[in-house]
């Protein structure tokens, strides 16, 4: 692990490309390259440009409030930061144990997030580089162009994250800005017939859900040397586990284990985070560097997500994607799999688990339960951790007398992954750019190996109009020399 | 049976003109709620378009999608939008255009004539209130809807979109 090229010698001497913002990313990134007149790559960065100011605008507000105002940091995944806000503030009010059906309702809605959005990314953002290429035409490198070419997989694609959405609308209350959860439990019951309506779609969704693990495989094996090469770093894992080590996205302790699989901590509390991760500020990013302290900022940075969790975990608990996580071990050959495209394969195991624990759950009694409250002794703070679609997601929050919130502190999944996804593009300017004239394709590499780890760089503005892409090529006085643009 | 008209609006109402189209949704709801014509509008609030609202679209005589919009003449501007599957700069969320090619691409029926309502705000900043200049076109595209909602015809919509720019 090294911080190559993360920082030139004499960066005034270089020109400079930019791809800003990356695109079919949530938000506002952009990559700098800084090449020396034989197109040598001297430095590369990832920076996250948007400031998410949301530990302070919580600050003053009261506590019961902000399961709710949370949502408003994503579009992509609210009902994560809806259900790690109401994690943390469960502690608050002193609900230590939840009630079967509060907790199987809060899970039934994690689990459609998780569905709803592994779609989104793999069939609306993803497919496109994967089916047609890299750096094949852009204009079709889109869920449209996919549609056209394929659109039984497109039609999939839509109707799976129609039912994650639908799953998170019946007990969340809306798609969007629900307010199912709240500290102590639930504030919304299943009833009878919503069940039934999911349980209608349930068999097809999983049914699709195997199928799309299949197509990814089935890519993967190819072209092996492209898809476990491709802007591989090699770092640690971190994710929650469950009790008994499986995979589990709601609740459990934190498990960090090194490049070669070896554990550097099992168990931990995530209620004492703060002794095991630190947050390094780096000034040319608003994004913070968290890594574990144990190792220090050189080699403690690490991978959350799906790649960490699937090889994190010691068994899934639903049959068809515990299947598919041992075909996964497999392939990589009884060792961690470093390769950033290799999201893509565990993602869609994730997604077909969430379906089949989707299933389980609709088939569970306590699910159908009215007592969803639980109270006990009042505290003054709270930490919520969540394994969200990209990765694990803390909220801690400390409240007054008054229960008016005076601190807030969020560590985000795309925080956690910033080294990686930065030592990524690293990897890949090192091999498609050095010595090359920049063009459109070589620059989508660079794309491609962020896409792979789903960041969510935003806080869901959106505005029409707002988010062209332009490469600028200039040199070192800042002269433009070259142009290209995506309209 | 769904509703022949849908209105689709996005944007995060924490961050000042953003919430420019969930308020004016709302504003469309309290008006729909005392008409005769509430029966034929279903209302759609997101933070951004996204693959899904391509089935919301289905079976629908006519959809408006309302946004805020940066550099949008003020203060606000209404016109007639295509399928196009242009898209490439765009993050998770999806334009108005590539909803309606992605519903035309895995449907069986052409998309509805579609509109877009783009509002001009300035400020996108956490936790500001609308600015000044949002809160005008909030207000104005607010009563010239009212006088489009009015009209029936898709012919009356186009003959609206002509005059407004």
């Amino acid at each position: 692990m090294t911080y190559s090229l993360e920082s030139a010698e004499h960066p005034e001497r270089l020109r400079r490309v930019a791809i800003d913002p990356v695109s079919r990313v949530e938000g506002h990134g952009k990559v700098t390259i800084l090449l020396d007149e034989h197109n040598k790559v001297h430095q590369v960065r990832l920076h996250i440009v948007e400031f998410r100011g949301f530990e302070k605008f919580i600050q003053g507000r009261p506590y019961w409030e902000v399961p709710v105002m949370v949502q408003r940091l994503c579009g992509i995944c609210p009902v994560s930061h809806h259900l790690a806000a109401s994690k943390a503030l469960d502690q608050v009010v002193g609900a230590k144990r939840l009630t079967p059906a509060a907790e199987k309702l809060r899970r039934l809605m994690h689990y459609g997030q998780m569905l709803q959005s592994h779609a989104l990314h793999f069939f609306h953002l993803c497919s496109p580089d994967l089916l047609f290429g890299f750096d094949s035409d852009v204009s079709r490198r889109n869920i449209v162009g996919v549609a056209a070419e394929h659109p039984e997989i497109a039609r999939r694609g839509v109707l799976l994250r129609k039912f994650g959405q639908e799953v998170i609308r019946l007990t969340a209350g809306k798609r969007v800005h629900g307010t199912g959860a709240v500290p102590g439990g639930m504030n919304k019951s299943l009833t009878p017939a919503e069940r039934d309506e999911l349980l209608g779609e349930i068999y097809q969704i999983v049914a699709w859900s195997r199928d799309a693990v299949h197509l990814i495989q089935k890519v993967h094996s190819q072209n092996p040397a492209l898809y476990n090469s491709f802007a591989t770093v090699r770092s640690n894992f971190m994710s929650l586990v469950g009790n008994n080590g499986q995979l589990d996205f709601y609740h459990g302790s934190l498990r960090a284990r090194d490049e070669n699989g070896k554990p550097i901590f099992d168990g931990v509390d995530y209620q004492d985070y703060a002794r095991h991760i630190e947050e390094e500020v780096k000034p040319w990013s608003y994004m913070k560097f968290p890594y574990l302290k144990l190792l220090g900022k050189e080699d403690g940075w690490y991978k959350v997500g799906p790649l960490a969790r699937v090889q994190n975990c010691d068994q899934i608990s639903t049959p068809f994607a515990e299947h598919e996580r041992k075909e996964f071990i497999d392939y990589a050959g009884g060792t961690p799999m470093h390769a950033p495209l290799a999201y893509h394969w565990t993602r869609m195991i994730e997604m077909l688990h969430a379906a089949e624990v989707i299933k389980e759950l609709l088939h569970d009694d306590d699910l159908l339960g009215s007592d969803l409250m639980v109270e006990g002794k009042r505290q003054h703070e709270g930490i919520g951790v969540i394994e969200a679609p990209r990765g694990t997601l803390l909220h801690h929050y400390r409240i007054d007398d008054d229960d008016l919130v005076t601190m807030a502190n969020l560590i985000v999944s795309t925080t956690h992954n910033n080294q990686a996804m930065n030592e990524a593009v690293r990897q890949v300017a090192r091999r498609y750019l050095n010595g090359h004239e920049v063009t459109e394709g070589l620059l989508n590499h660079v794309e491609v190996a962020i896409r792979a780890f789903d960041p969510c760089l935003s806080c869901a503005t959106h505005a029409l109009g707002k988010m062209p892409l332009s490469v600028e090529l200039r040199d070192a006085e800042g002269r433009f020399l070259h142009a290209l643009n995506r309209q | 049976m769904k509703a022949p008209f849908l209105i689709v609006a996005t944007g995060n109402p924490s961050r000042g003109d953003d919430a420019l189209g969930p308020l004016l949704l709302a504003r469309i709801a309290d008006w729909l709620a005392g008409s005769p014509l509430a029966s034929r509008f279903e209302l759609i609030e997101d933070f951004q378009l996204q693959i899904e609202h391509a089935l919301d679209l289905a079976g629908r005589q006519r959809v408006l999608f309302i946004d805020a919009g940066m550099r949008t003449p003020g203060p606000y501007r209404f016109f007639e939008i295509q399928p196009t599957g242009d898209m490439a700069h765009t993050t998770h969320a999806l334009s108005p255009e590539a909803v309606l090619a992605v519903c035309g691409r895995i449907g069986n029926e052409a998309p509805p004539p579609a509109f877009v309502l783009c509002l001009r705000g300035e400020s996108f900043v956490l936790g500001e209130p609308l600015s000044t200049t949002a809160s005008h076109s909030l207000a104005a595209a607010f009563a010239f809807l009212v006088r489009v909602f009015e009209k029936t015809e898709v012919a009356d919509w186009r003959a609206a979109s002509y005059n407004s720019n």
